[in-house]
């Protein structure tokens, strides 16, 4: 090691965080740029992320299966987006008071069914050791990751190639940029953007599944700390592209690791200062990437936020 | 799709008829047994003013209504059209006023996805090669790989035809095409447009209100009013004045007032180098002089999007000077409220519900936005009192010959002529010193076009300087006594109107000057 073990220590672990804290962000923040290419916002994924992670947590106590877990809790986050997709189909329903309804109804529920699983511990994940090259144990266990990370990362790249070269894509993407186009090409444009929501409740749901399977991997109330509303941000700083979401939620897991990070050396002055740190990364990335005098660009024209 | 359906040469136009077409909404009847003949290969003009029946008509020809009565046949068989679909199947397409291209996606996306047999996965580089393919046998030009944000409208209407003809549509119906070109750009495209009918290739129904643009392609024409076909023939044995006479009918049309000479050249309103940004923070208009004296309207002449829209944003406040200043009578101007007041400023657009008007708001206090916070409306500071206000309005509607059920009807409620008129007459029963005006007769029929023009004219003879900005170039060389043309955020040309031409402001509209 150099000079400053400290730092070292530091930047090793919010590597090591930024893997482990991103994996939700990238998952919710996938799900919700899927659900408004096609032109809504769904800003009930924080209480599907959460259900997702209660329900997860659940199967995994009962069936001992941490991935039969991680399936149902997706299966879960569908539910949820099937009920916003159908909810907002209705006449004169606006999709993010809908959302703010589903995000208290996911979570509710979750609390209300979680109750049990509280005490009890369920299997967890099982992660993939990529450093038993180092002979350090600080680089073997950051280098400790979860095939759900990897999983999210070609989950990313495959939607990045799935939305410019297949023809679901370019549907996709014709509802959520103009649904009188998508009308005049006979496209459903609810039925799309119904099945696209379904789409962004799986990932919401098996990012839940993260949280309480395998980091911080047990199921309590305070589990989700607002990464499913903070996935919205995400999406709007990596400007609906799936690759950006995959590099903004990096950086949003690295600033949750900070505060953790500065603790394992024993800086815990200003502790919560930075546990902080995503929400004021959140807060100083909308203020800049947006302003007054102009529009959002690359923000699919039929969101309601852009409209 | 294959390359053999879309080879040129084979003559593979049809001919699309209707009988009797009768379509009744309620109480209102939009058409009243229409039979309209249109020949394959044929370029058929549908004249008519707003709300003779146009879009009606070719609504049912399309699918999108039921016509109440009547029949279509298309090459001399009879068919059903129930949806758009059905008259996609048949090869009958339409080109939309507004675009119907998606806007983030690139003019190969737009095209691929317009299919009925996209694959799902799609293999750019064969489709990149088809697509060329199919481009060389039709006479347009568009860049493929650009999103079609980034196009110019010029190079969107044509992709709008190309995706009619990538989907072998062999009758196109035009809506108002040329609506959003230069002049260059619409002879281009109709010229194109004309020539495949020439060939055999292709029919055309074209909704338009251009004259010169039916006695220069059109073959036949047909005239609508009130849902019903008062005229038609072929267009070499009709005058214009024939086939206006048929679109107008019996309407009394106000004479515009003669204008009268302007001694004194006094300046009035100067634009001393505007700069203002888009609302991508892009520069929208750039180094904007101009000068305009007492009994002047300066016409700006160009297509929409140059930054027109931005310049009148600007001048009434709702948008952010960059750099520049504007001064009346020498004096620095800032367009807000008191000052607009002061310096006497006032102005109206296209489209009052949605510029100037709130639409919910009664008739009588859309008309006291200048005065309701001055006496006698507002005796006391912040007080309003309704009795003078609507006694004003009164007096405005009965002067202005607004049609209105009473004062306190939602101003929503009132004919879009009459809208404009009770705005007309808000902003122009005082002294009007500066007068900004932005597409004034937009969407209008005629006699309140000839209304609004001849209380512009009006404006002009009693003093004022009047900035005119209009898409509609005939309005300008009727108007203007100065023209200016905006191009790309820019005054590109500018000239008296004795000394300059229509086919002069056409270039420079397009870009060459």
């Amino acid at each position: 090691m150099g000079d400053d073990p400290g730092l070292m220590t530091v930047l090793l672990a919010m590597f090591a965080g930024a893997i482990r804290v991103s994996t939700p962000f990238l998952f919710v923040s996938l799900g919700e740029m899927l659900t408004e290419k096609s032109g809504r916002i769904n800003l009930g994924l924080e209480g599907t992320l959460v259900f997702g992670a209660m329900s997860g947590y659940a199967i995994s106590y009962h069936t001992g299966s941490p991935w039969l877990g991680v399936l149902v809790a997706g299966l879960c986050g569908s539910l949820f987006g099937a009920l916003h997709g159908y909810l907002c189909k209705l006449p004169k329903v606006n999709d993010i008071a809908i959302g703010i309804a589903m995000m208290l109804f996911g979570t509710g529920l979750a609390f209300f069914f979680g109750k049990p699983y509280i005490q009890p511990s369920a299997p967890r994940l099982p992660s993939i050791s990529f450093g038993t090259w180092s002979d350090h144990p600080a680089v073997r266990q950051a280098l400790e990751i979860n095939p759900l990370f990897l999983l999210g990362i070609a989950l990313a790249i495959f939607l990045w190639w799935a939305l410019k070269n297949t023809r679901y894509g370019l549907i996709i993407r014709t509802t959520g940029d103009s649904a009188p186009a998508a009308l005049a090409l006979g496209i459903h444009v609810d039925r799309v953007r119904l099945l696209s929501t379904m789409a962004g409740g799986f990932f919401a749901g098996i990012g839940g599944s993260f949280l309480s399977l395998y980091y911080p991997g047990s199921w309590t109330e305070g589990l989700s700390s607002g990464q499913g509303l903070m996935a919205v941000a995400l999406v709007i700083f990596a400007r609906w592209n799936p690759i950006y979401c995959f590099w903004a939620a990096l950086l949003f897991g690295a600033a949750g690791a900070l505060g953790p990070a500065l603790q394992s050396i024993g800086i815990s002055r200003g502790y919560h200062f930075f546990n902080a740190a995503p929400y004021i990364l959140t807060l100083l990335i909308m203020i800049a990437s947006t302003s007054p005098r102009r529009s959002l660009k690359g923000a699919p024209g039929e969101l309601s936020i852009t409209k | 799709m294959s390359l053999a359906r879309t080879r040129p040469g084979a003559t593979r136009a049809i001919g699309v008829e209707t009988v009797g077409m009768t379509k009744i909404f309620g109480g209102l009847t939009a058409l009243d047994d229409v039979s309209i003949r249109v020949a394959s290969g044929s370029f058929h003009a549908l004249l008519g003013e707003n709300g003779a029946g146009k879009s009606t008509l070719v609504k049912c020809m399309m699918g999108f209504y039921q016509p109440t009565r009547g029949e279509m046949l298309v090459n001399d068989v009879q068919v059903d059209v129930p949806n758009p679909r059905a008259a996609t199947a048949l090869g009958i397409g339409m080109v939309y006023q507004h675009f119907t291209l998606v806007p983030s996606l690139t003019a190969a996306e737009n095209l691929v996805i317009a299919r009925v047999d996209t694959p799902a996965v799609i293999d750019w580089g064969k489709e990149r090669t088809a697509l060329n393919a199919f481009l060389e046998t039709t006479p347009f030009r568009v860049p493929l790989d650009v999103p079609v944000s980034g196009l110019s409208a010029g190079e969107k209407q044509k992709l709008e035809i190309l995706k009619q003809l990538y989907l072998d549509q062999r009758f196109l119906i035009l809506d108002e095409p040329t609506s959003v070109l230069t002049p260059d750009e619409a002879d281009e495209m109709l010229g194109l447009l004309h020539g495949m009918t020439k060939a055999g290739d292709l029919t055309i129904l074209m909704i338009t209100h251009k004259f010169r643009e039916v006695t220069a392609y059109a073959d036949d024409v047909t005239v609508l009013r009130r849902g019903r076909v008062v005229g038609s023939g072929r267009v070499e044995d009709l005058s214009i004045a024939e086939m206006s006479r048929m679109m107008i009918g019996e309407t009394d049309i106000r004479e515009s007032a003669a204008r009268t000479a302007q001694p004194e050249k006094k300046l009035k309103l100067e634009l001393a180098g505007l700069f203002a940004d888009d609302d991508e923070e892009l520069p929208a208009i750039e180094a904007i002089s101009l000068k305009i004296h007492a009994g002047e309207i300066l016409g700006i002449a160009g297509v929409s999007g140059n930054g027109q829209s931005e310049l009148i944003e600007v001048l009434s406040g709702q948008r952010l000077l960059k750099d520049g200043r504007i001064f009346i009578d020498t004096r620095p101007y800032e367009p807000e409220r008191r000052q607009m007041d002061r310096f006497k400023v006032f102005g109206f657009s296209e489209e009052p519900l949605r510029n100037v008007a709130v639409p919910r708001m009664s008739v009588a206090e859309n008309m006291a936005f200048r005065t309701f916070d001055k006496s006698p409306i507002s005796p006391f500071r912040g007080w309003l009192s309704p009795v003078p206000m609507r006694k004003k309005a009164r007096g405005l509607i009965d002067a202005y010959r607004v049609k209105t059920p009473s004062t306190e009807e939602p101003i929503e409620n009132l004919s879009g002529g009459n809208v404009q008129r009770a705005i007309l007459a808000r902003e122009l029963s005082g002294d009007v010193d500066v007068l900004i005006v932005a597409n004034p007769c937009f969407g209008l029929d005629f006699a309140s076009v000839a209304e609004i023009r001849a209380q512009i004219i009006d404006q002009r003879n009693k003093g004022a300087a009047i900035l005119l900005v209009s898409e509609d170039l005939d309005e300008i060389l009727e108007l203007a006594d100065t023209v200016a043309v905006m191009s790309e955020g820019r005054i590109t040309y500018q000239s008296p109107m004795a000394r300059t031409d229509r086919a002069t402001i056409g270039h420079a509209m397009a870009g060459h000057h």
